[in-house]
């Protein structure tokens, strides 16, 4: 091993090979699949995918089957239904989707790692600290953006008929719109004032949290507010950056608390994504939680250094 | 604040871009030479204030904001509506307010009992405004003179920018619904916003103190 000339591996391989060998240490196990799955895992689940355009073919049995889009998906699938325990896996895994610039099939690197079974607060700190740990690995400059959409939900509840433009307008961190969609929708003074602070808060946890107790005096939103204070802290013993910012969002139907997304910089888009994903555990008929994230090997390239240490083992 | 620390800033050029560059300046962000028309330089910096602006066309604001090649732009809510970048609005600046509208020769009534022709520059605005509705529609796309689809039979409609309302009028067409209410939009880059949001946030401030 000592003569492979560690020089000739791009910097995406380099990051990858640094990634797995984190979340190996931290108790995770490699999980290797198979490029194809059928096609059915995916058209019953297209609102989980970040692309819904499906590579498929048919098997010389008659099945329809797709190069998967994602890793995920075959993951949950593939873990029991009732665990007795907390299973850690990883990968490193190519999958299929649709370019957004060209509209047409790319093929994309994707390392991550998935915690399911009986979660608990621990384990989402634990994964929340490799996602900042990962961001660390790819850059010294990164940023871990957190939120929790329990936080959100709660607060939309009074946002009457306007749920689902308000919604949009904290997404794009327009908290003039929420002011004036809740003026529109007769949202009450209390409720605007909680919405329009999801829409314009955003900076250190403590910050955040703190400012959240200002404007409102709900108890499912402040003991969230605590959890992911909590959260927070444990990403921040890496050292990285973390920000709580309640525009980052999820399809509630399998995103149910923490959501997270890193950022690197010199990257224009998010390079790490991921979050507690109960819903889907739900959907597919698991009897646990779950919380992942994945790191976006494509983007890597826009790095443009060998990780954080230069390529340094 | 060292070079590379800049705020990058897309400007749509035009009119609209002008006054926007102005509400940057009273806002305390002035580059030297932005708007002097003798000028071949692309880009404008000020490194005391720690901007740099570029003039692009209004249409690919939005692009220069989500590649991250600017950190923050000003572009029409029209704009956003119908390409539907992964930005941030930071702000309504107020300002080239107008509305996207249907319009139609006068007198016209939509019977609603059969597909409805709309011609548009913005057909992912139109087949959603009409998607809302229930409303069956063929999307025509053009990239101008709109007006004269319905003059000439083309299309039932049009969804267009509507400012005053002379150039429908000119042409026998008059509104018929508001799709949109339009006005010029502060876009952040996101990933751009998770480094730079003190100041960025510290942008928006002044502007929205220098519309006032």
């Amino acid at each position: 091993m000592n003569n492979i000339d560690l020089s000739v591996l791009s910097a995406e391989e380099i990051i990858s090979l640094k990634l797995r060998s984190l979340y190996k240490r931290y108790g995770y196990s490699c999980f290797k699949m198979s490029k194809f799955e059928e096609y059915d895992l995916y058209g019953k689940n297209k609102d989980f995918l970040i692309s819904d355009s499906v590579i498929t073919f048919t098997d010389t049995n008659g099945k329809l089957m797709a190069l998967k889009p994602d890793v995920t998906l075959s993951i949950v699938k593939n873990s029991p239904a009732e665990p007795a325990g907390v299973t850690r896996l990883y990968y490193d895994e190519n999958v299929y989707r649709i370019s957004e610039s060209t509209r047409r099939y790319k093929e994309l690197m994707q390392v991550g790692l998935e915690c399911m079974g009986p979660i608990t607060e621990k384990e989402v700190c634990e994964v929340a600290k490799l996602a900042a740990e990962s961001l660390k690995v790819i850059s010294e400059d990164s940023v871990l953006t957190v939120s929790d959409l329990k936080i959100r939900q709660a607060a939309l509840k009074n946002a009457g008929a306007g749920e689902r433009e308000i919604s949009a307008a904290i997404s794009a961190k327009n908290a003039g719109a929420v002011e004036k969609l809740c003026g529109a929708c007769g949202v009450d003074k209390q409720a605007e004032k909680l919405l329009t602070y999801l829409a314009s808060a955003g900076g250190s946890c403590a910050a955040v949290t703190e400012g959240l107790k200002n404007v409102t005096s709900d108890i499912e939103i402040l003991a969230a507010a605590d959890a992911l204070d909590r959260v927070c802290r444990a990403a921040e013993e890496t050292g990285v950056t973390v920000r709580a910012d309640f525009s980052l969002t999820g399809d509630i139907n399998y995103y149910n608390g923490v959501v997270f997304k890193g950022y690197v910089k010199g990257v224009p888009a998010g390079i790490l994504s991921g979050g507690q994903y109960d819903g889907l555990m739900a959907k597919m008929n698991k009897k646990s939680g779950a919380v992942g994230f994945a790191v976006y090997a494509d983007l890597l390239e826009r790095v443009g250094a060998r990780g954080a240490d230069n390529g340094k083992e | 604040m060292e070079r590379n620390e800049m705020l990058n800033v897309a400007l749509p050029k035009g009119r609209l871009g002008e006054k926007v560059y102005q509400a940057f300046e009273r806002a305390g962000f002035p580059a030297e030479d932005v708007l002097s028309p003798s000028t071949r330089k692309l880009v404008f910096e000020n490194p005391a204030a720690g901007v740099r602006y570029f003039w692009v066309k209004p249409s690919d604001v939005a692009i220069y904001v989500e590649r991250g090649a600017a950190d923050i732009g000003v572009a029409g809510k029209d704009i956003l509506m119908e390409y539907r970048p992964d930005v941030y609005e930071l702000l309504d600046l107020g300002l080239g307010k107008c509305r996207l509208a249907v319009a139609a020769k006068k007198g016209f009534t939509d019977s609603g009992d059969y597909t409805l022709r709309v011609a548009t520059k913005f057909p992912n605005a139109a087949a959603e405004f009409y998607a809302g509705k229930g409303r069956d529609i063929d999307v025509i796309k053009l990239n101008g003179s709109i007006e004269l689809a319905p003059v000439l039979g083309l299309s039932d409609v049009i969804v267009d920018i509507v400012e005053t309302g002379a150039t429908l009028k000119e042409n026998n067409l008059e509104p018929v619904e508001t799709v949109a209410e339009i006005s010029a939009r502060l876009i952040a880059n996101k990933a751009a916003y998770q480094f730079k949001s003190p100041v960025m946030e510290n942008v928006a401030a002044a502007l929205k103190g220098a519309l006032v």
